[in-house]
C-alpha cells in the first residue's frame, strides 16, 4: 500500500499544472481559444506536444513515454483545474489507448509520430444512438467486399469528431446487434467518400461530430486488431476513459468549491460576510467531503484500472464513475446555490465548471448506469 | 501508487487474522457480529488474551506495552480485529486515558495505572459528558476545589457509556471558576468506590442499558490523582481525542456488516425469490459499498500521509471519516432491519425486565432493530456531525 508518486510523476504534474496556469489562468483566453477553427487552441495544443504529454501513454519505441493511469490522472487533473478544450481524451486516451495496443507496427508507425508531435488528432466513432451506454449494442456493419470492407451505419456524439485526422470507427463484422462478438476496429480517413460529418459544440464548450457511414470503401489494411474480438479492447479503453474523467471531476471539482469558499468570504449581505452563515458553512464543508471521497475514487479508478482481472476492473470502474459523477452534481449545484445570481451569468466560472461536470456525469455511462453494472456484478471486488 | 498490500503487510495481516480467529473466542465475536451487547466478561476476556499476546495497547508507547509498528501496520491490525468481528480493546482504557497517563502523566501515575489499565484490572469510564455540556463541552460545570491535599468535587457527568462496571472514571473538572471557559479545567482520575458518588442508569431507544449519569457529592480526590497540570485540562483532552482518528470510521467492521447484510439477503426470503433479488435493495446496498471503498481510500490516504510526513499538521481528515463513516455505519444497520422485514418487530430480550424469551423469527433478527436503533448515537457522539461541519468550515475552509 503506497499512495506516494514517484518524483517524476510529481515533476510532472507540476508542469502540467504550470502550462495549464498559464494557458488558462485568465479565464477570457478559454472564449478565443473556443473560436478557433478546430475549438480549441492551435498553440496549447502545439505545447501540449512540446511537453511531452501527447505521447504520455505511448510506448518508447512509438515515440512515447511509457506513463500509466497515475500519469494520466495527474494530467486529467490539471485539465480539469483549467476546463481544458484540447481533445486529449480523444486523441490520446481513447483512440491512441486502441492504437497503442491494436494497431500493427505498420499502424503505429504511421500514426502515432503525428499524434506524439501535435500534428494529428484522432476520434473514436463507437457510440451509436440506440445503445445509450451498452458498449456491446453496435449495428454499424462492416462487410467484405474483395479486399476492401465496407462501412454502413450512424455514429453519435463522437468527441472532436469534427476536426480529427483519423477516427477509429467500431463496425459489427458477424453477429446480431447485441452481441459481444463480433465487434471490429477500423481506422478511417474522414475524408473518403460516403462519410458525412455534422460538427457541432457541446454544452461544456467542446466540440463533438454526428457521422453518417454510407457504403464508406476501406482498405484491408485499415483493419486494427483482430477481426470481431474488438470488445473486450473497446471495454479497456472506456474503463480508462472513465478513470481520465474522474480526474478531470476532481480538479473541477476542487477549483469549484474553493471558488465557492472564496466567494462566500467576500459577499456580503446583512451587513457581513455570507460566509458567516453556518447555514451556507455546512454546505461548503460537504463540499470539501465530497472532494476528497473524489480524490479517493479518483485514484481507486486510476489503481483499479490496471488489474488484470477484467470483471473486477469494470466493476471497479463502474463504481469510481457512479460515485464522483454523483459526487460531481451535488457539489456543482451546490456551487451555483451559494454563489447565487452571479453563477447564473455566462461571464462567470462557476456555471462553465458545473456544465462540464453535468456532461462528465453522462458521458461514458451516467450514474445509473454504472450503478446498474455494480449491482449486476453482486457489489464491489476485494482489492487485495 | 499503489492500492494493495506488500506481501510483508499481507503475511503481517495474515498473522493477526489467524490468530483473532483462533486466539478469540467464537461465541464472543459471533455476538459482535451480530451486533449484541457485550457483557464486562466477554470485554474483559478479550483484552486479556490480547494483552497475553502483546497487543492489547499496541498504540502505547513501546516501553509501557506498545509496538513499535508503521502507521500501515497500526492501520491493519485497526482494520483487522474489525473485520474478524473481535471487540476492540475498551476504548477508555486503551485510546483514552491510556495514552495521556503515558504522556502527561507522573512517573508515580504510570507505574500505578497502566499496567492494570492495560489489563483490564482498572475498568475506566469517562466523565465528559454533562447535562449542560455536549457539544459545548468546555461550558461543563463540574468543580474540583482545592482543600489540603484533596479536591473536592461536586457536580454531574453523564452519557457515561459503560460506566456500571467501571471502577474508575477520568474527568474534566473545573478547577478555576474565574478563568475563561476552556482554561480553568483539570484532568482528574476518580475512583467510582469513593464516597459521595452515585452511578444511576439511562435506558436507550434500543432498550439497552450502556450509558450512566454519575453523580458527585462532596467527593473527596487525592490531589495527587490530577494528571498533568492543574489547568491544563483541555489539552490533555484535545490530545485524547485526536487519538481516535484511525478507526474511527470503523470501516473494516462496516464492510464485515455489509458482507452479512448480503449473506442474509441472499437467505431471507421475498416472495418469488430472496430480499437480494429485489434490485432497489441491491442499489442502496450498492451505495453503501460505493461510499465505504471512497473512505476506506480516503482513510488509507490519512495513514499513508502520516508515514511519508513526519509533521503532525492538522488536517480535516478526521472530521471527514467521523461524518461519512457515521453515516455508512448507520446505512448498513439500516439495511439489515431491511433484510429482517416482518421479523424486525418482535423484541423477546427485554433487559430492563430481566427477560431473554426465545426468538420468534430468525434469531440474527431480533438484534436488527435495537441496533439500528443504538446507531443513531454514533452521528451524535465524539463531537456531532454538525460539530464536525463546523470545524472543517472555521478551522479549513477560514469560514
Amino acid at each position: 500500500m503506497d499512495f506516494d508518486l514517484t518524483d517524476e510523476q510529481r515533476m510532472l504534474a507540476e508542469s502540467v499544472n504550470r502550462l495549464v496556469a498559464d494557458a488558462y489562468g485568465d479565464f477570457e483566453h478559454r472564449k478565443g481559444y473556443r473560436a478557433e477553427a478546430r475549438g480549441f487552441a492551435d498553440a496549447n495544443w502545439k505545447a501540449l506536444a512540446e511537453m511531452g504529454l501527447l505521447g504520455l501513454p505511448f510506448a518508447e519505441e512509438d515515440g512515447g513515454f511509457g506513463g500509466g493511469p497515475v500519469e494520466t490522472m495527474l494530467v486529467m487533473e490539471a485539465f480539469g483545474r483549467g476546463l481544458v478544450l484540447e481533445p486529449f481524451l480523444p486523441t490520446v486516451v481513447l483512440a491512441g489507448g486502441l492504437l497503442r495496443r491494436a494497431g500493427s507496427a505498420a499502424q503505429r508507425a504511421e500514426i502515432l509520430p503525428g499524434v506524439v508531435e501535435g500534428s494529428t488528432v484522432l476520434a473514436f466513432a463507437h457510440q451509436e444512438r440506440q445503445a445509450r451506454h451498452d458498449l456491446h449494442d453496435l449495428a454499424t456493419t462492416a462487410k467484405r467486399d474483395g479486399e476492401a470492407w465496407v462501412l454502413d451505419g450512424a455514429k453519435g456524439v463522437v468527441l472532436a469528431g469534427d476536426s480529427a485526422d483519423r477516427i477509429i470507427v467500431s463496425a459489427r463484422t458477424s453477429g446480431a446487434r447485441r452481441d459481444r462478438e463480433g465487434i471490429s476496429l477500423f481506422l478511417l480517413d474522414p475524408a473518403t467518400p460516403g462519410v458525412t460529418r455534422r460538427g457541432y459544440a457541446t454544452q461544456d464548450g467542446l466540440r463533438a461530430a454526428e457521422l453518417v457511414l454510407e457504403g464508406v470503401r476501406v482498405p484491408a489494411d485499415a483493419l486494427l486488431g483482430a477481426e470481431g474480438q474488438a470488445l473486450p479492447l473497446i471495454e479497456l479503453v472506456v474503463d480508462e476513459a472513465n478513470a481520465a474523467l474522474c480526474a478531470e471531476a476532481l480538479g473541477a471539482m476542487e477549483v469549484l468549491r474553493d471558488l465557492t469558499v472564496d466567494y462566500l468570504k467576500q459577499r456580503q449581505q446583512f451587513g457581513q460576510p455570507i460566509g458567516n452563515f453556518q447555514a451556507l458553512q455546512h454546505r461548503a464543508a460537504d463540499m470539501l467531503v465530497a472532494t476528497e471521497q473524489a480524490r479517493s475514487m479518483a485514484m481507486y479508478a486510476a489503481m483499479m484500472v490496471q488489474s488484470g482481472d477484467a470483471a473486477a476492473r469494470r466493476t471497479a470502474l463502474s463504481a469510481a464513475k457512479a460515485l464522483v459523477a454523483k459526487l460531481a452534481d451535488q457539489l456543482g449545484k451546490d456551487a451555483i446555490q451559494l454563489h447565487g445570481g452571479i453563477a447564473m451569468t455566462e461571464e462567470y466560472k462557476a456555471g462553465h465548471y458545473f456544465k462540464r461536470l453535468t456532461m462528465i456525469g453522462t458521458l461514458f455511462g451516467d450514474v445509473d448506469h454504472h450503478l446498474r453494472v455494480v449491482v449486476a456484478a453482486g457489489g464491489l471486488p476485494e482489492a487485495v | 501508487m499503489e492500492l494493495r498490500y506488500t506481501p510483508e503487510e499481507i503475511a503481517f495481516r495474515d498473522d493477526l487474522r489467524t490468530f483473532f480467529k483462533t486466539q478469540i473466542p467464537a461465541e464472543i465475536r459471533r455476538k459482535v457480529s451480530e451486533g449484541r451487547k457485550l457483557s464486562r466478561e466477554d470485554i474483559v476476556t478479550t483484552q486479556r488474551v490480547l494483552h497475553a499476546h502483546g497487543m492489547a495497547t499496541p498504540n502505547w508507547p513501546v516501553e509501557w506495552g506498545g509496538k513499535d509498528w508503521s502507521p500501515v501496520q497500526r492501520y491493519i491490525f485497526s482494520e483487522e480485529i474489525q473485520a474478524c468481528a473481535v471487540p476492540q480493546p475498551l476504548s477508555f482504557n486503551v485510546n483514552m486515558v491510556g495514552p495521556v497517563i503515558a504522556t502527561f502523566g507522573s512517573q508515580a501515575q504510570k507505574e500505578r495505572f497502566l499496567p492494570k489499565t492495560a489489563t483490564l484490572d482498572i475498568w475506566w469510564a469517562q466523565g465528559f459528558s454533562e447535562p449542560g455540556a455536549g457539544s459545548d463541552l468546555a461550558s461543563l460545570k463540574t468543580t474540583a476545589k482545592l482543600e489540603g491535599d484533596e479536591y473536592v468535587v461536586n457536580g454531574q457527568k453523564t452519557w457515561t457509556t459503560l460506566g456500571q462496571y467501571a471502577d474508575w472514571i477520568f474527568c474534566l473538572v473545573r478547577t478555576d471558576p474565574a478563568a475563561k471557559k476552556q482554561q480553568g479545567i483539570s484532568f482528574l482520575l476518580i475512583d467510582m468506590k469513593t464516597p459521595g458518588i452515585t452511578i444511576r442508569p439511562i435506558i436507550t431507544i434500543d432498550g439497552g442499558h450502556e450509558v450512566n449519569e454519575v453523580f458527585f457529592d462532596d467527593v473527596r480526590v487525592p490531589a495527587e490523582n490530577l494528571v498533568g497540570q492543574v489547568n491544563k485540562g483541555w489539552d490533555y483532552a484535545k490530545f485524547l481525542l485526536s487519538n481516535e482518528r484511525i478507526g474511527i470510521a470503523r470501516i473494516g467492521l462496516t464492510k464485515e456488516r455489509l458482507a452479512r447484510v448480503k449473506r442474509l439477503a441472499q437467505e431471507t426470503p421475498a416472495g418469488e425469490g430472496m430480499v437480494w433479488d429485489d434490485p432497489d435493495f441491491r442499489r442502496r446496498l450498492a451505495w453503501s459499498e460505493i461510499e465505504l471503498k471512497a473512505l476506506e481510500i480516503t482513510q488509507m490516504r490519512v495513514v499513508a500521509a502520516q508515514r511519508s510526513k513526519a509533521s503532525d499538521k492538522p488536517d480535516p481528515s478526521s472530521s471527514i471519516l467521523k461524518i461519512k463513516g457515521s453515516e455508512i455505519q448507520q446505512q448498513a444497520t439500516q439495511l439489515l432491519v431491511d433484510v429482517a422485514g416482518p421479523y424486525a418487530m418482535p423484541r423477546p430480550d427485554r433487559e430492563e425486565e430481566g427477560l431473554n424469551l426465545p426468538s420468534v423469527g430468525p434469531e440474527w433478527a431480533d438484534a436488527a432493530a435495537p441496533l439500528f436503533f443504538n446507531y443513531r448515537k454514533v452521528s451524535i457522539y465524539g463531537g456531532s456531525n454538525e460539530i464536525q461541519r463546523n470545524i472543517i468550515a472555521k478551522a479549513f475552509l477560514g469560514l
